[in-house]
């Protein structure tokens, strides 16, 4: 069970932690998807912080589009800290749609 | 004694800034008392060349308002680096793009493939295009159009920033007596405004409750507005949470939510990014399909949350990519 060697995690305590504009910063430093993971709704240890999460991406994701960002470079998941193999799955699925598509080069004009 | 001398200059923007600082009213006459204007292309006759003539950095301040979309602009800007020692980035659109900015999620030929020919009110059967050179008896030449919109900090170096669209007088003029006391604040600083977000100053701040949760999306027109509430428990789209004071909350005594042209408070990277994130989380809403439904409510988020500070965004604008 492997998930891909340039996959890189970054920790936060909660989903509800990823500000809107770490996604943003992300992409700019050249990152070529971005992945949000959270925990189940209802399974929030913080109430709710994972439906503000959803709330956040969804609006966020709209405005991917408009940036010009491919919708595969982004994506929102509910992986559950015992899901490990769901977490392998769906890192790879997305590596390999992003693997299609190819690096983001982000000119700077 | 000499007065020390100031400059204004107008880039990409609608004349606001320009209004702004007539604005000032008699104050205006303590302005021409303190400094000697040597360029001021709305007001007062003097051409590019007289200030090439000038002696490097004999300028103490110029104030330039506007985004950087012509190459006309870059000469100028660059013209007026040189010759200043201090140089403000006055107005929105000068500091992040402003409204012109939202053309940045078109590239060039998208806007002007629209603005001379598919817009509805154009009739140009010739399919006429400016033209950066034309020979006719002499040659004329007309400045290129950039490819994108830049804020001013991306052209040359900034020193201070007056948000608002536009700087309303009070700020203005605050900023101005910063700038001519000598007792200046740290390079890159915002002038004339508040550290704290708009709720702060808000007549409104009172009648918001701790908790607010949004049913609805709705736009000004949809509603009549309570004037003594806080407009977002209305269900309007207020920016304020997010957005700089000290502007002294204008809209909102005239029953209009804040847009957020006093842009960003310190330490945000990217104004709509943070928008985003303080918004969303207010919806009163559990599922993707109900947040969906919600959002379809929000035709135009770019130009909500972007209004001001698009091509100052992380992104910048829609992305080129060397791929395409």
């Amino acid at each position: 069970m492997k998930y891909p060697p340039n996959f890189l995690v970054i920790k936060v305590m909660c989903s509800g932690r990823v500000d809107p504009q770490f996604i943003l910063e992300a992409f700019r430093r050249g990152a070529d998807g971005v992945m949000v993971a959270g925990c189940h709704p209802g399974d929030c240890h913080y109430i709710e912080g994972n439906y503000k999460t959803l709330r956040r991406m969804t609006l966020l994701k709209r405005m991917l589009r408009e940036f010009g960002i491919e919708e595969e470079r982004f994506r929102l998941e509910w992986i559950s800290a015992s899901e490990a193999e769901k977490f392998v799955r769906v890192a790879n699925e997305m590596y390999e749609k992003i693997k299609a598509l190819g690096p983001l080069r982000i000119e700077e004009v | 004694m000499e007065k020390p001398k100031m400059a204004l200059y107008w880039c990409a923007s609608c004349g606001g800034c320009e209004e702004a600082v007539v604005d000032l009213a008699e104050k205006i006459l303590d302005v021409i008392n303190l400094v000697d204007i040597v360029f001021w292309p709305v007001a007062v006759d003097f051409k590019i060349d007289d200030v090439e003539k000038l002696p490097d950095g004999s300028i103490v301040a110029s104030l330039i308002n506007g985004g950087v979309r012509l190459s006309e602009h870059e000469h100028v800007v660059k013209l007026l680096r040189r010759k200043s020692k201090i140089v403000v980035a006055y107005g929105a659109c000068s500091s992040w793009g402003g409204i012109p900015g939202l053309a940045n999620l078109y590239d060039k030929e998208e806007i002007l493939k629209y603005v001379y020919g598919d817009a509805p009110s154009v009739d140009n059967p010739g399919g006429v295009r400016p033209r950066e050179k034309h020979v006719e008896e002499v040659e004329l030449e007309l400045p290129s159009f950039l490819p994108r919109l830049l804020p001013l900090d991306v052209v040359i170096d900034v020193d201070y920033y007056i948000p608002g669209c536009p700087p309303t007088p009070e700020v203005t003029w605050k900023a101005l007596e910063i700038l001519l006391s000598g007792n200046l604040p740290p390079k890159g600083s915002v002038l004339g405004a508040s550290d704290r977000a708009l709720c702060y100053e808000c007549p409104l701040n009172n009648t918001k409750p701790d908790k607010i949760l949004l049913k609805d999306i709705k736009r000004p027109h949809q509603v009549i507005v309570d004037p003594e509430k806080c407009l977002l428990t209305q269900e309007l789209i207020c920016l304020g949470p997010v957005t700089r004071g000290g502007c002294g909350a204008l809209c909102i005594k005239a029953a209009m939510p804040c847009t957020g042209c006093f842009g960003s408070l310190d330490e945000v990277i990217d104004y709509g990014g943070k928008a985003v994130s303080y918004f969303a989380s207010i919806l009163d809403y559990y599922t993707e399909e109900d947040v969906e439904r919600i959002l379809d409510r929000l035709p135009d988020p770019m130009g909500v949350f972007y209004r001001y500070t698009l091509p100052a965004s992380r992104l910048r604008g829609k992305i080129k990519t060397t791929m395409r």
